[in-house]
């Protein structure tokens, strides 16, 4: 099961959602999404699964929200100009605690913008994007195997907190292909089916279950809210993740995430290879953001160098994180779909 | 001595929102005794819609769902498919199924989902103050209306029935109404025979129900009630539009 295979990152989103456990797929076409859909397509039926190709992606966003309050795992995919229309169902969920898992493969914008691979969803992923103060988890894997290795985990996240959970990808690690393996096959039949599901009340115990993002009374939906905050509050308190490559307390810390910071490396292992003072710190969610862990790799770092394939978005939660203003903070970004080379960064961080 | 009419089981004990003379009432009403002669309500998911109906999850003892304003079919997929077993209803109004969720509604006949639609069509949107609907009769006088509807600047009302049953997924497509003994009867004929095909999975299946708005048509319930049997059905005949199999009961 765990061999090595060659595979095209969207299709490994795809494999990899099947071997979640996940059988319900709603998609809309758009580039440079497009391949997860078809993958799911053919791959569903042969589980048992259930490929729909909805109207557009307030449909599809729409379904996964009423497969998931239906205690399931359900998902879809997309790329940028489709998330924006995602976003009404996202705050819904949100509202209505309904899990979900949601790929933004992004791409440039603003508006229809190129089908690139960019990073400027940052803001839209990671401060809520819809209407309403709420929170949605977002890992930003950087190789297609972390895809892989992040999608059970993701689910699992959605279903624990009951929120919506997006998978943030770009055009590169969507299309490139690599060699993976897929080290898990979860039976959709042993994931259990929770008691707040809408399933009829037959299944559990005759009492009615209501899902409602509703609540007319203002001094209620205040202490809904306070709720909700009191579980983002302790999202950011356990499921930050990242990585860091580089010496103890660096001089030089570079902040990136994704592709960005897969192509930092080559330039950072051959920095500490001349054994300069440099670290790269990885971002593997951006909410939550990892930021504590960010200010204590900070420490000791006079210049804080944050790449972003966008024009700085990122690079307001290094700010707000560090809260350092004797640092000097630079920022180097790629808005419109076109990426870093690794001499580019090499040059960069040389200064 | 023998019951012959009682309070259903799967309609809650409390005191409903709606106006005096509102249909809503009797809609409510008529769905929990089929659920309940067909004892479905503990295997049954409703979708609530945004519009007058949005706290109609208060009013039937089953599972239920508030969905985003239009999207209630899509909704209503999601569920069908995670849980093929279950009776799933969306209960919507003429502005969440006809004009916002004109696509997803459409789709649901096009794709054929094994779900049933309630469209209360009362020429208006009821909770937002009585604003125009597509559903807005010519001539009618509504406050985004307020000379009344002219069809070359708001063009002309939506026949929701005949466009749904035009599609080849739809098994069951009717119009009927609350405003006398004799259409409640027939509209309580058709959701038995809607939800019979739904458990049968022949397709999608749609009810349009000609209701009233007392409240902003500006009339008593009596009133309302005589404008929906003389002036509505004038615009919206009612009847059976396609029906794949045939009704048992009549």
């Amino acid at each position: 099961m765990s061999e090595r295979i060659l595979m095209k990152g969207n299709e490994a989103v795809g494999e990899a959602a099947v071997r979640a456990g996940c059988r319900l797929y709603f998609g809309y076409p758009i580039t440079p999404a497009s391949e997860i859909a078809e993958y799911m397509a053919y791959r569903l039926p042969q589980v048992g699964g259930t490929f729909i190709q909805a109207e557009s992606e307030l449909a599809a966003s729409n379904m996964v929200y009423g497969a998931a309050a239906a205690g399931k795992y359900a998902m879809t995919a997309s790329s940028s100009p489709g998330i924006s229309l995602m976003q009404e169902a996202l705050s819904y969920m949100a509202g209505a605690e309904v899990p979900g898992l949601f790929v933004d493969a992004v791409r440039g914008g603003p508006g229809l913008g190129d089908i690139q691979a960019a990073q400027s969803d940052y803001f839209q992923l990671t401060k809520g994007g819809g209407h309403g103060d709420y929170h949605l988890i977002v890992f930003a894997p950087y190789t297609i195997q972390e895809v892989i290795n992040i999608m059970p985990i993701a689910f699992e996240t959605a279903f624990k907190y009951r929120n919506p959970v997006v998978i943030a990808i770009d055009g590169l690690i969507g299309q490139m292909m690599e060699a993976v393996e897929f080290p898990y096959f979860v039976n959709p039949d042993e994931v259990p089916l929770p008691n707040w599901a809408l399933s009829g009340k037959f299944r559990h115990g005759y009492k009615k279950n209501v899902n409602t993002s509703l609540e007319l009374d203002p001094e209620k939906l205040e202490a809904i809210n306070w709720r909700l905050q009191a579980k983002y509050h302790e999202i950011e308190e356990k499921e930050p993740r990242y990585d860091y490559v580089g010496v103890e307390a660096p001089e030089t810390l570079v902040v990136a995430y994704g592709t960005v910071a897969r192509v930092t490396m080559s330039a950072l292992k051959k920095m500490l290879a001349e054994g300069k003072s440099i670290g790269l710190f990885r971002p593997i969610t951006i909410w939550p953001f990892p930021g504590k862990a960010l200010a204590q790799k900070a420490v000791n770092a006079k210049r804080i160098v944050v790449l972003e394939m966008s024009a700085g978005q990122m690079i307001e939660d290094v700010k707000l994180n560090v809260f350092d203003p004797n640092k000097e903070y630079e920022f180097h970004g790629h808005p419109g779909g076109t990426t870093f080379t690794p001499s580019e960064i090499e040059q960069i961080l040389r200064g | 001595m023998k019951i012959v009419y009682e309070r259903p089981k799967t309609l809650e004990k409390v005191v409903n929102h709606y106006c005096p003379g509102c249909h809503h009432g009797i809609l409510h009403a008529l769905i929990a005794e089929v659920l309940d002669e067909m004892k479905l309500a503990d295997k049954t998911v409703g979708v609530a819609p945004v519009g007058c109906a949005v706290m109609a999850y208060n009013y039937l003892d089953i599972d239920w769902i508030e969905a985003p304003h239009g999207r209630a079919v899509a909704i209503a997929t999601g569920i069908k498919l995670a849980h093929p077993d279950v009776l799933v209803f969306t209960y919507q109004g003429d502005g969440d199924a006809a004009s916002i969720g004109l696509a997803e509604t459409l789709y649901g006949a096009i794709r054929g989902v094994n779900v049933t639609t309630f469209m209360y069509n009362n020429a208006i949107y009821g909770m937002t103050g009585g604003q125009m609907a597509p559903t807005t009769l010519l001539g009618m006088k509504t406050t985004t209306s307020p000379y009344g509807r002219d069809p070359k600047r708001e063009g002309y009302p939506v026949k929701m029935a005949e466009t749904i049953a035009l599609q080849d997924g739809t098994a069951f497509a009717a119009r009927s109404a609350l405003f006398n003994p004799r259409a409640i009867t027939e509209t309580k004929n058709h959701i038995k025979h809607a939800f019979e095909l739904q458990m049968k999975g022949e397709g999608f299946t749609f009810i349009e129900v000609v209701g009233t708005c007392p409240t902003n048509w500006g009339m008593t319930p009596v009133e309302a009630s005589e404008f929906a049997k003389n002036e509505m059905v004038k615009t919206y005949p009612l009847g059976i539009k396609k029906d794949v199999k045939g009704s048992e009961t009549r």
